[in-house]
This record gives structure tokens, sequence and C-alpha cells, in this order.
């Protein structure tokens, strides 16, 4: 009928439409191109990493298009003053006098001198309440509620994206005896197109299969091992372990030294030069960069001796140097924090060292600005004065070493430890530089170039790749962790350590904590009470309890599901009439599909 | 871009982005690719098809192991020669494209990798499926003591009704529950 026809015509219009919509939305992404083609010639698994590269910029962007709003914007657009007191004598460290071009640059790249009092650190925003035409404007409460409200934002996002990937990977892990299938039916790539990469992938796939041939085999020998074997590997591995915490420990050691002297460096009015100088400043930064550097070639030997299966030495090593990366950032808080609150005269009459730090938020801002420029230049300088030069050796030398070398992988799981690192750097030093987060978002849209023309015209892909459908899941699972430990500094300092009294929006409070209570008890009495009840412990209590419950619900229903699955595979299994199935099929060629049409 | 798409038409236009997965964009690239390996006078003809060799020089199929199986698979040439007329290419294209579900992913990755088209994968089908995933060479092949374990290995995990053959509900069965193959059975022009 009439009706129908049109309502099919109009059904075809709007799925078109929205093929539309959906063409033009994705045209928009930032990089698609890019990262089509990057998916094109080297596969899916480093297509994850670029587009956890992508995320990150997104991320950082959002976090900082929070800030400007709610902190910069305020701040930007009227005008504010202060008063006075005891502990608020903020020295300026911009130089005096003639300046060199040279300290620009040194000033640039510590974030000190002139840099100091801008909108780039905590120190300069110095204003309580913001006066606008009829109303006022928190700027404490506005700066504290930024700050947690990134954290959670993160926080949201990252475990939303990650749901998809943990879903597969649960489904992946129940299927462990599918392994082989898995590697035989869906193992090609069909997306590569670059000879080369389609060279590696063989190979890299010829090399899985042997090694989970060989760990077949490894299994059924573990299996066999008698009990003094047994003994000797224990032992072993304890004692290789007690080596890997001796070297950890050493370098968490030599990062809090490092701190310390260049902390006290800086505190010295005398300057020796702008090198030394320069040095004294990034220290720490190239003490952790050096740390870093050495310690996984170090437990990359090491776990040759502890005899795991493959599959576990990689996984294991990289949670070593995962634990080694991001806790060096801890080390280093810890000493700047002990640092700060250590006084000539105990206890601190401001709270912290108020001689030497008169503003330790902005200290602490500017070491991770540091951190943060340093990482970038690190990155940089690799790519051009280290696989750059090594390429053209490759290629251009013919002697046998040059060609055992060969160019430089691009080992996926380090790459993304190194973003994933500077990305816990910017959650920590947002908050005592808010401008942190366009500084980030900046850096990774250059790194995504940065790395874009490494891949294709330095590196060659690793042998050993990582699965799309794994490797998702270990960013995201990483980045996690950052995010956690970067979660401690900052509720620390936010909820612990008085805040400086000559800097910052908090001037007024003894911690920054406090601007919360004092905000809510101006508010209405409904609102007071209904935020109290939130709070209390009776609410906690039966909030836990109600989590639980569901909880538990979840649970059993995830087993009866395991249940159920067990059965119906049973059941399969012994009725055997599989083949009735075959006579259906989904797929139909194009004749087919247009009589379909037709009627 | 502007030329190809006055030459397609706009109703067959519409009509093949019904019939595909494909959207307006890549159905006109793909025309746009197909035409470039006509000859002249061909161009003309209507339904020409275009012979195997050729399909493969595309650089998108060029490195692919399974290149000659993909073109047979996806041809509806009666001589089973492999050669494409530019709906079979659509075709080909709409089940790597990024919209196919699973069902029609899973259907045609299993009819390209049973080798000698009986409806199930045997062993002969499943050697010939990891000598093309790890190359032909003789240093690149796995050891006859491998390859049997392997094979032992994928019936073991696969075969449910043990009849030492994967059948087409046996392979669907394992397909949904592999993580990575929607994403990697993608061919993009």
């Amino acid at each position: 009928t009439s009706w129908r026809q049109w309502r099919q015509s109009t059904h075809r219009y709007l799925r078109r439409l929205q093929d539309d919509v959906h063409e033009w939305l994705t045209a928009l992404q930032l990089w698609r191109s890019d990262i089509h083609i990057i998916e094109g010639m080297f596969g899916t698994g480093i297509l994850s990493y670029f587009s956890f590269l992508r995320f990150l910029v997104m991320l950082n962007l959002i976090i900082f298009t929070l800030m400007f709003s709610f902190v910069l914007l305020p701040i930007i657009i009227a005008p504010h003053f202060m008063l006075v007191f005891i502990c608020s004598v903020y020295p300026t460290s911009a130089r005096q006098g003639l300046v060199i071009f040279h300290e620009h640059i040194a000033d640039l790249l510590s974030g000190g001198g002139f840099l100091e009092q801008t909108y780039l650190f905590y120190g300069y925003y110095k204003a309580d309440k913001i006066h606008f035409p009829g109303t006022t404007y928190n700027l404490p409460l506005a700066y504290l509620l930024v700050t947690v409200a990134y954290l959670f934002l993160s926080l949201i996002w990252i475990v939303k994206r990650s749901a998809n990937g943990f879903k597969r990977n649960l489904v992946q892990d129940e299927d462990r005896f599918q392994s082989f299938c898995n590697k035989i039916f869906a193992g090609w790539d069909f997306c590569i197109s670059n000879m080369n990469a389609a060279k590696l992938k063989r190979s890299s796939l010829l090399y899985e299969l042997r090694t989970d041939l060989e760990e077949e085999r490894i299994k059924q020998k573990i299996a066999d091992r008698t009990r003094e074997e047994k003994c000797r590997i224990y032992l072993i591995r304890v004692i290789l372990n007690l080596f890997v915490i001796a070297v950890l420990a050493c370098c968490f050691y030599s990062i809090y030294i490092a701190t310390i002297f260049s902390q006290e460096a800086q505190m010295n009015e005398v300057k020796v030069n702008f090198i030394v100088d320069l040095i004294h400043q990034y220290l720490p930064s190239i003490v952790i960069t050096l740390a870093n550097f050495i310690t996984p070639l170090l437990f990359s030997v090491v776990i040759n001796y502890e005899d795991y299966s493959p599959a576990f030495e990689i996984r294991f090593t990289l949670m070593r140097c995962v634990f080694m990366r991001l806790t060096s950032i801890g080390v280093l808080l810890f000493s700047l924090w002990s640092h700060i609150t250590k006084c000539k005269e105990e206890p601190c009459v401001c709270g912290y060292n108020h001689v030497l730090y008169s503003c330790w938020e902005t200290r602490i801002g500017q070491e991770m600005y540091k951190l943060t420029v340093f990482d970038f230049i690190i990155i940089v300088a690799v790519t051009i004065f280290v696989e750059f030069p090594r390429k053209l050796i490759v290629k251009y030398c013919d002697c046998g070493l040059a060609k055992w070398w060969g160019q430089q992988e691009f080992a996926i799981p380090q790459n993304v430890l190194e973003i994933v690192y500077g990305q816990t750097i910017c959650w920590i030093g947002a908050f005592y530089s808010p401008m942190l987060p366009a500084i980030c978002t900046i850096k990774y849209f250059f790194i995504f170039y940065i790395k874009k023309v490494s891949l294709m015209k330095n590196c060659r892909p690793a042998t050993r790749p990582f699965r799309a459908s794994s490797s998702n899941f270990f960013f995201l699972g990483v980045l996690l962790i950052g995010l956690s430990l970067a979660c401690v500094p900052v509720i620390v300092s936010v909820a612990q350590i008085n805040c400086s009294q000559a800097c910052g929006p908090f001037v007024n409070y003894t911690t920054s904590w406090e601007v919360l209570p004092t905000a809510i008890s101006q508010l209405p009495s409904g609102v007071q009470t209904l935020l109290f009840t939130v709070s209390s412990e009776a609410f906690a209590v039966s909030f836990f309890v109600v989590t639980c419950l569901a909880m538990f619900y979840v649970i059993a229903l995830a087993g009866a599901h395991k249940r159920v699955i067990k059965q119906l595979r049973e059941q399969l299994a012994m009725v055997g009439i599989l083949n009735l199935f075959e006579g259906c099929q989904p797929w139909c060629n194009f004749t087919l599909r247009k009589i379909h049409l037709m009627l | 871009m502007g030329t190809t798409a006055s030459q397609l038409g706009k109703d067959l236009l519409s009509e093949y982005q019904e019939l595909t997965f494909l959207t307006k964009q890549e159905i006109l690239l793909a025309h746009k690719r197909f035409t470039e390996l006509l000859t002249k006078d061909e161009k003309d003809l209507p339904n020409v098809r275009v012979p195997m060799e050729k399909i493969l020089t595309l650089p998108e199929l060029k490195s692919n192991p399974f290149r000659t199986r993909i073109c047979q698979v996806f041809s509806t040439s009666i001589v089973k020669d492999g050669s494409l007329t530019f709906e079979d290419f659509l075709d080909l294209l709409s089940a790597f494209s990024d919209s196919a579900t699973l069902e029609i992913k899973s259907h045609y990755a299993f009819r390209i990798f049973d080798f000698d088209d009986d409806g199930t994968l045997d062993c002969g089908d499943l050697e010939k499926l990891v000598n093309c995933l790890t190359g032909e060479t003789e240093d690149t092949r796995l050891t006859p003591e491998e390859m049997r374990q392997l094979i032992h290995n994928i019936l073991d995990e696969s075969d449910i009704d043990k009849d030492g053959t994967v059948n087409l509900s046996e392979f669907q069965h394992v397909i949904s529950r592999s993580p990575d193959f929607v994403s990697s059975f993608k061919i993009v022009l």
C-alpha cells in the first residue's frame, strides 16, 4: 500500500540522513586521516597507541577548559586586591635591572623569574571574593571544586573507556583455552597494506605461534618439576627480587638526594653561571629520566634468570617498569614535601617553612612544569639525535654490526608508559599550575606528529606486537594507576598541609579544604541539613550496604550466566546437530539482495 | 571526484547505499579506484569484469596473503576465475567495511579460509591457512611436528562435535568470542 511505501521511503531517507550526519561527525574528529593512514600501514596495535594519544589530548583540553572558565576567566576580567599579613611576605623573583637574553631562556625553562608571577602558577591567583556587579564570585571555592571536578572527570572518562576493553578482556580471559583459534582465525590484520608491515606481521605471527607451542611444552615441564628444582627456582627468584628492590631503593634514594640538592642550590642566592644553574634546576628531572632509562634494561636482563613463562616475563617486566616510573614522581614529591615542612625551629610557625618557601605551591608547580618541559625535550631529542642517526647508520653502513643492531623498534608499552608518566605529572601539577593542562595539550599535540614521523621514517614495528584488545585495556589500566597516584599528593596537600599565607586563593584559610565547610555554613539551613545528612556516617553505611547488595546481585547473575553457558556447551556437544543450522545463510550476494529489495 | 559522481548516477548511488554497508563517499571512492583499473574502451561498457590479476595490483590487497581467496570468494563469475564486476567489488568492500556485522564478516572469513570449497575446514584447510599466515618459504614454515601439535590444539579448542573438522557454526562460535576479529577483518580503500 501507499502507506507502507511512504513509511519505507521515509525510513530509508532517515537512515541516509543519519549516515550523512555520522560521516560529518567523524570527519570533524581530530587526526582522522592520520590515524587512518597509520592503521592502514601498521595495523591495529599501533593504531591503539595513537588513538590513546588523541584521547589524552582531548582530556587535557577539557581539563583546561574547566580551569579556564571557572578560575582564569573570572580573575582576568574582574579587578581584585588583597590585604597583607605576617606570613604573607612573598618576594618577587623577577630579575631586576638589565636582563640578558639567556636569562629569559632559563626562566622559560625553569618557570622561575618573570614566569613565576603569571597566570601559569598557583601563587598568582591571589583573590578571595571577586565582586561583580550584582554577585560575588567565591574564587577559592571554585578553585577547589574545579580540582575535584577534573580528577573525577578523568576517572569517569577513563573508566567509561576501559569498560568496553574490560568486558572484552573478561571474555578473552574466560576463553584462555581458545588462544590458538584466536591467532589462526583472527590473526591476520586485513588492514595492513604495507609490504614491510605484512612481512613483519607474518614473522610476528610465526614467533607468537612458536612461543605459544613452546609455552605449552614449558607448562608441561613445570608440572613435571621435582621438589628440589622448585626450591632452587624459588630461591633464585627471591634473591633476584631482593636485587630488584635494592636497585629501586638506590634509584629512589638518588632521586631524593638530587631533589634536596637541587632545592638547596636554588635557594642559594649566589649564581654560578647559566648552564650550572640550569643543571641544578633540572637535576631531579635528569636523575628520574636516567633511572627510567637504566632500570628497564636491568629488569629485562634479570627476568631471564627467573624462569617464568615467556608471556608472564613480558608482563612482569612491564609491571616493574610501571612501578619504577610512577613511583619516582611520588618520591620526588615526598622529598619536596619533607623539605617544605622542615623548619629551623620546630614546630613551624606558619605550618610550613615560610622563610624558604613563601609560596610552596608555586614551587611544586614549577617542579611539575620543569618535569613536563624536560619530558618533552627528551622525547624530541631522542627522536632527532638517537633514532634518526641510528636509522642513517643502519641504512648506509653495510657492516655486520649495524645490520645486527637494526632500526629502533617502536615498542608500544614503553611509549605508552612515557605518555602516562607525562599525564600523571599533569594531573598532579594542574592544581599548582592551572595552565599546565594547556601546556600538556600542546605537548601531546606535537608528540603525536613527532611519533608519527618517527614511526614512519625511523622505526620498525616491534617484532612481538601488542594485540589491540589487550593493549587498550593495558593503556587505560596504567593510566588509572597514574591517576590514583596523582590523587594522593593533591589530596594530602589540599587537606593536610597548611596552604601558603603569602599567595594563592586560599590565603584566608589554614588548609585549602576549609573553604568547603565555610561555604556550606553560609548556605540556607535546609540545604545544610541535606548536605550534612549525605556526608554523615549513617548515610555512608547504608549506601555501602546497598552497593554491596547490588554487587552481590551482579556476581550471582554472572555465576548463573556462566552455568547456563556451560550447560549449553554440553548440550551442543551432546546433540551434535550443529549441521542442521547449516541451511540458513545470513550473507547473500548482490543479486539476491536486490531481489529482496524489490519485494 | 565530481566527474565520477556524475558517471555513477544518483539513483544507482543511492541503490548501492541501500545494498551495502558503505557510505556515499566510500562508494564514490570505490568507483574511482575501480575505473582506474579499466582500459579506455572498457570504461563505457556496462558490467565489465576485471580479471583477478588486475584486482590484485591494488595496494590494499597486494600484501594480503589471502588475496586470491578473497577474489575467488567474491567473484560471481561462472568460470570461477576470480574476476570481479564493480558490484562484486562493492560486495567485497561492504563485507570488509566498518559497519558490516560480525555474522557477515565471520561468514565470509569462513569461506575465505575454506580453501577446497567443501563447506568445512578440515586438516588440509587448516594447514594451508597456517602456511598462508606464517609465509610459504622453508625457514618461515612450522615443522611438521609443530604443525601437527598446532592443528591438534585448534581442533581441540573449536571442534565441538568432535568430527575432526570445523564447520561454519563452530567457526562462528569461536569467532564471536575472539575480540580482535571485527577490528582486524577490515579493508579500507
